[in-house]
């Protein structure tokens, strides 16, 4: 892997961490599985790239995508908490609703972002270090704040509330909270996240598409699960740090296998690979059990025949 | 004080499966009674104790808090006046949290929550003389997860969240039933303690007669969704559990006389 492609892959990995910081709160937190992500993700770089080639700022675009991507979220969760429709078919409904609703914002398929500035020009123009490397040192510091503020939030007395949502809903009401209220702000915060992320990516390869949201949430579910295999979560903030750690493996892998073309893949088997890969990291720990269950009860007969 | 009156729940109405659970029951327990409900199974205890914690809703019938009515309050709202132990100290704790972060849960039950930090150095030194009162060595613990502690340890520690914030009424559904017997007496004890010291209003679900009388003020026993008797005061204290089971079939035995001279 040459030095290009790594940098490249860190890039990418550190504005992906948003998207499984996003997916940690959904999924983990509040227990929630959300596909909105396939359809928040490019509605947040639709509307960054529509608003920037519009003219507008682009700091006040990529906060107007978060904002979006919090409709998106909220909506979902909505669906869920009072219209009582199953949390996965909500997120679905959301799913689709968007691509049409990208369409709509960008006028088109796609929305390029030729000959305007971005919140990445400036970068462009530092003599002491070429662009492909200002742009991960960006990326990661900006995660690492986004991570801050995340944890910060997580352990407010909100963010408590949040939590116990997630994990123990009727707990959570006999103390107080509103849970559907809490549902539909970690929804809202999950997708703003994913919006921004979104946002960032379109600015970073300078066109947003509606097609690019595919198989987001899969990657965001990989960066988790791949992260949590790998550190340890037992505290807020180290899960939070093997989530973000997930996100950046998984594109170093990613560009390790395509690039070195050592098992003859191409890059056309990239969501198949990842849909393999997060199936085996979910599968593992219960088949794992399962065997070794199975085999304890072979021995126990075996030496119950043998007593007899 | 709390009212309840002419409750009416019947769960899947309407489908082969309709289940009257409380059919007009009426019940008032004035301020700072400590009030026992035992039943048989089906009887209608537990969702008495849910149409007031507002997870049950009624098809008939109020419920006042004071003069106040909640019939249709949301459960979160009526935990601004209403606390609450489970059955299943699972239930009644969140395991992924610490001792910690689940007292500063219910430390805010009453309160609006805010983005200020949950689980305040502040709040520390209340929560380790709290857990000290327990004696179960709880104290020096408060960043592990409550998920390693044992059922009865869980349960001392939802008692301890319950009583942490001023309350109207406290709601004990069948609190002990999950322990050992050892256990179950140690939580008995501390929550007859902790009423008696805060002066608390309480309704506790029980399905052992002889713990029914031997904590609280009043007992009253539901059969099949009303009232079938109600003591309290002198003619309580002089009760035995074999008393009990009299009454109940003395009770029961002239309903059944009244069915037969109706039908």
């Amino acid at each position: 892997m040459n030095s290009f492609a790594f940098f490249g892959a860190l890039e990418t990995g550190f504005i992906f961490a948003l998207v499984a910081l996003a997916v940690f709160i959904s999924f983990r937190i509040l227990d929630f599985p959300d596909l909105t992500v396939d359809g928040s993700f490019p509605l947040g770089a639709a509307v960054a790239a529509s608003m920037i080639v519009a003219g507008f700022n682009p700091f006040t675009a990529t906060i107007c995508a978060c904002l979006a991507g919090a409709a998106a979220g909220s909506v979902t969760a909505w669906l869920n908490v009072k219209l009582k429709i199953l949390h996965l078919l909500a997120s679905i409904l959301t799913m689709i609703a968007l691509y049409s609703i990208n369409l709509r914002i960008m006028d088109g398929p796609n929305k390029a972002l030729l000959g305007v500035d971005t919140l990445l020009s400036p970068l462009d123009n530092i003599s002491a270090v070429p662009y492909y490397i200002a742009y991960p040192i960006a990326f990661g510091l900006f995660t690492a704040f986004i991570l801050a503020l995340v944890i910060w939030f997580l352990q407010s007395e909100i963010g408590l509330a949040m939590r116990a949502t997630g994990a123990n809903p009727r707990m959570a009401r006999a103390n107080g909270v509103n849970t559907s209220r809490m549902v539909i702000l970690g929804m809202a915060i999950s997708n703003a996240l994913v919006a921004l992320a979104g946002a960032l990516f379109a600015q970073s390869q300078g066109s947003a598409d509606v097609t690019m949201g595919v198989g987001v949430i899969v990657i965001g579910l990989a960066s988790v699960i791949g992260g949590e295999a790998l550190l340890s979560t037992r505290t807020l903030l180290k899960w939070a740090l093997a989530c973000v750690f997930g996100s950046v493996l998984y594109r170093m892998v990613i560009a390790l296998a395509l690039n070195g073309e050592m098992f003859g893949l191409k890059a056309q088997d990239l969501n198949l690979i990842t849909a393999v890969l997060v199936t085996l990291a979910i599968v593992a720990p219960t088949l794992k059990a399962k065997t070794k269950a199975k085999l304890n009860t072979v021995l126990n007969s075996k030496t119950k025949q043998a007593q007899e | 004080m709390i009212r309840v009156e002419n409750l009416n729940v019947t769960f899947n109405e309407g489908t082969p499966l309709e289940n009257p659970v409380l059919r007009g029951l009426s019940l008032a327990i004035p301020e700072g009674q400590f009030v026992t409900v035992i039943g048989s199974n089906g009887a209608g205890k537990s969702t008495l104790l849910n149409v007031v914690s507002g997870e049950v809703s009624v098809q008939k019938g109020q419920v006042y808090l004071g003069e106040q009515e909640i019939t249709h309050w949301p459960v979160h709202q009526r935990a601004s006046q209403v606390a609450r132990v489970f059955q299943d100290p699972l239930t009644g704790t969140c395991e992924s949290l610490s001792i910690e972060e689940n007292l500063a849960l219910a430390q805010a039950r009453t309160k609006t929550r805010t983005l200020s930090r949950a689980a305040k150095k502040a709040f520390r030194s209340r929560f380790i003389a709290k857990l000290r009162t327990l004696q179960l060595g709880l104290e020096n613990r408060l960043t592990d997860k409550i998920g390693l502690l044992s059922g009865g340890q869980r349960q001392a520690v939802s008692l301890l969240m319950a009583s942490l914030q001023p309350m109207k009424l406290l709601l004990l559904d069948e609190h002990t039933a999950a322990l050992d017997p050892k256990t179950a007496k140690f939580i008995l004890e501390l929550t007859d303690e902790i009423i008696r010291s805060e002066k608390l209003t309480a309704l506790m679900v029980t399905h052992s007669m002889k713990q029914a009388l031997s904590v609280g003020d009043r007992t009253i026993m539901l059969h099949q969704g009303k009232l079938a008797f109600d003591v309290e005061g002198e003619a309580r204290s002089k009760m035995g559990t074999q008393d009990l089971i009299e009454l109940f079939h003395k009770n029961h035995s002239e309903l059944d006389d009244d069915a037969l001279l109706l039908s």
